[in-house]
């Protein structure tokens, strides 16, 4: 910086004595660079750094962002793996024996898991599905189905589960989960599905 | 005396074997052959269709012939080599031996009919003969009552043309009539039954013919029932586990939601013999439950069981009004029970062996009240089976298959069920006293039959 403005110094004071003797032969001295091109070389080169400066920064604080934006994306991943995973275990459905209503002992872990499910997310509201298989009669079915449904909701409100947070359905034998006529077909309709009414944005692992 | 030897022949000879055989299931598929039927309490009358041809005759013969057979109340006998052989007057079979000019022959139909070799008949097993003629645009039935050697009744009528919509109905209605000049009892020829298929409601002439669809809605529609006029039905609505009930009038198709169903899961309704009154089941957190509603104001609904540990449906009138027959499955399973309509005097109708008898469901009690039909679990498959009420025994009907919903005609001796008997589930139409059964609609998927009471003119109506 020093050595800078000495020479500005010198060159302003060179420039005023040339002008004052306009008439004299200008003195031999080695040529001068001009003053204002120093100034101006030494403008842009400030302007470099200081661009350089402001680039370095940016980069810094994009970088910044970036590492913050992919921090909270992350989470954001983990958060929906997570809705993700209780949705699933939510969905996962129950059976029933044939004109039986009662929940099955191998059902009721499935059942537990809803409960803490339905416990870690206070906000969730369900709805139960109770279905048939083809076998019975088409209008029993509806109360059979109806039945379903209530026995895996008594289930859950005596494990703690405030009863106005499901709701429940009937479908009878009108939506069979599989077509066919055997026994594996019907195995598999006759069954409660649960689905997620409200409260299911950011559902929380129990 | 013929007919009574005939009859004490018949009876001797298979006595022993009859009482169980009567109404049985015994062929899988009706082929057209009936073998030593017994038409209580002796043998059925014969009857004969007179060969006739004339433009507009022949669809209208056809289908009287069709509905007396499908009656099951003839031995309809066909002539030999069918109508080619011409065994009626007027010209050659003037038979002078046996003639009985006019004593018999009442109203005016023996100008065209002329007599008839009435021994002839008679020796062929008729006991009636059946003449179709044209006198310009009147159709002429006369009923040959042939043991008498004369003219029972001729029914004229003017006839809609062939193609109108009320053709077929007018046709059926004369079949009707031929049928109670004969045996003096009404016929079920003007008859429809209303059926699901693919959700939607359809309706379909008793001999198979004009399948019409009756529901207008997207929603699927299930549970179909007749008022008792025939001039409207009552039926479910299905979305999204709800279950609406409406009430639609046959002729304009115009149809009314019933107070307050809908917000529940509301089905099986039925009518009240006098119309006022629907039954049907509600299915709650509690269980399913019978309710009535007033339908004539569409106010006060009624609650007529109690179930909380058992579901209560499918409710059915006797045709007094008195009672109602439902499913309750108090005893663990579906069974057949009965109540006074006001909800009192619950108990066991159907009789079952606790731990064998499998679930009975679907009950629907006949028009002469006399029996309750439904279905029943045998081994894992459903059957029809018919409640005496008056000793409250109950008789197996079919074993061929699987074999439910049955509902009766207005004669209350034939029902109309679905079966899977032939591969696929359809309609069939059995008669108790013949056991004779017949496909009423070869289409698959059909389900959920309600067979119509009898449709006067104004009822069958189409717009």
């Amino acid at each position: 910086m020093k050595p800078v403005s000495m020479l500005l110094v010198i060159g302003l004071a060179a420039a005023v004595v040339a002008g004052a003797c306009g008439t004299n032969p200008p003195p031999e001295t080695a040529p001068q660079p001009n003053a204002d091109s120093i100034a101006a070389a030494e403008r842009a080169r400030q302007d470099s750094i200081n661009a350089a400066q402001a680039e370095a920064d940016r980069l810094a604080r994009e970088e910044a962002e970036r590492i913050a934006r992919q921090r909270e994306a992350d989470s954001l991943a983990a958060l929906s793996r997570a809705g993700e995973e209780v949705r699933s275990m939510l969905a996962v459905m129950i059976h029933f024996d044939y004109d039986r209503s009662n929940v099955r002992p191998d059902d009721m872990a499935t059942l537990d898991q809803k409960v803490a499910i339905l416990q870690a997310n206070p906000d969730l509201r369900i709805r139960i599905g109770g279905h048939c298989d083809e076998r019975g009669s088409d209008e029993y079915n509806l109360a059979l189905g109806n039945r379903r449904a209530q026995a895996a909701k008594q289930y859950l409100v005596s494990h703690g589960i405030d009863a106005s947070r499901i709701e429940t359905q009937s479908w009878g034998e009108e939506r069979p989960l599989v077509d066919g006529h055997d026994e594996s077909a019907w195995s598999q309709n006759r069954r409660d599905e649960f689905e997620i009414v409200s409260g299911g944005d950011a559902l929380r692992r129990p | 005396m013929r007919s009574l030897i005939r009859l004490a022949i018949v009876w001797l000879a298979v006595w022993p074997s009859v009482r169980p055989a009567v109404g049985q299931d015994t062929s899988a598929i009706d082929r057209g052959v009936r073998i030593g039927i017994i038409y209580r309490p002796g043998v059925r009358p014969g009857l004969v269709m007179l060969p006739r041809q004339g433009a507009g005759l022949d669809s209208a013969r056809a289908m009287i012939a069709r509905d007396l057979d499908y009656s099951d109340r003839f031995e309809v006998i066909t002539l030999p080599g069918g109508d080619s052989i011409r065994l009626s007057s007027p010209a050659p079979a003037r038979n002078p031996t046996r003639a009985p000019s006019g004593t018999g022959a009442r109203g005016g139909a023996q100008a065209t009919a002329g007599t008839l070799n009435y021994p002839l008949y008679q020796a062929l097993g008729a006991d009636f003969a059946l003449d179709i003629t044209a006198a310009g645009d009147t159709t002429v039935v006369t009923l040959h009552d042939v043991a008498a050697g004369g003219v029972r009744r001729a029914i004229r009528a003017r006839l809609p043309a062939r193609g109108e919509p009320d053709f077929r109905q007018a046709v059926h209605r004369l079949a009707d009539q031929a049928l109670q000049a004969a045996l003096g009892t009404p016929g079920i020829a003007a008859t429809r039954v209303l059926f699901v298929k693919d959700g939607k409601v359809y309706q379909i002439d008793q001999d198979g013919a004009e399948l019409k669809l009756v529901s207008a809605s997207d929603r699927q529609a299930m549970s179909p029932a007749w008022g008792a006029d025939g001039r409207r039905f009552a039926y479910m609505e299905f979305q999204a586990g709800r279950g609406q009930l409406f009430l639609q009038e046959m002729a304009t198709g115009k149809r009314l939601p019933v107070a307050t169903t809908g917000t529940a899961l509301d089905f099986t309704p039925a009518f009240s013999p006098d119309g006022r009154t629907l039954a049907f089941s509600r299915a709650t957190e509690e269980g399913t439950d019978l309710y009535t509603i007033n339908v004539k104001d569409n106010c006060c609904l009624r609650r007529l069981t109690v179930g909380r540990f058992s579901d209560n449906l499918s409710p059915t009138f006797s045709p007094d009004g008195q009672r109602v027959a439902f499913v309750s499955t108090r005893p663990g399973l579906p069974q057949i029970y009965v109540m006074a309509a006001d909800g009192t005097d619950q108990q066991l109708f159907a009789p079952f062996d606790y731990g064998v008898t499998g679930s009975s469901n679907a009950p629907d009690w006949s028009p002469d009240g006399q029996s309750v039909a439904f279905h029943r679990d045998v081994a894992g498959t459903l059957q029809v089976f018919v409640l005496d009420v008056r000793t409250r025994t109950v008789r197996q009907l079919t074993s061929v298959g699987r074999n439910e919903d049955p509902t009766w005609a207005p004669d209350s001796r034939h029902l109309a069920f679905v079966s899977d008997r032939s591969g696929y589930r359809q309609l069939w139409i059995i008669d108790l006293d013949t056991g004779r059964i017949r496909p009423l609609l070869q289409q698959s998927g059909a389900r959920l039959p309600a067979w119509s009471p009898r449709l006067s003119e104004a009822t069958s109506s189409t717009p």
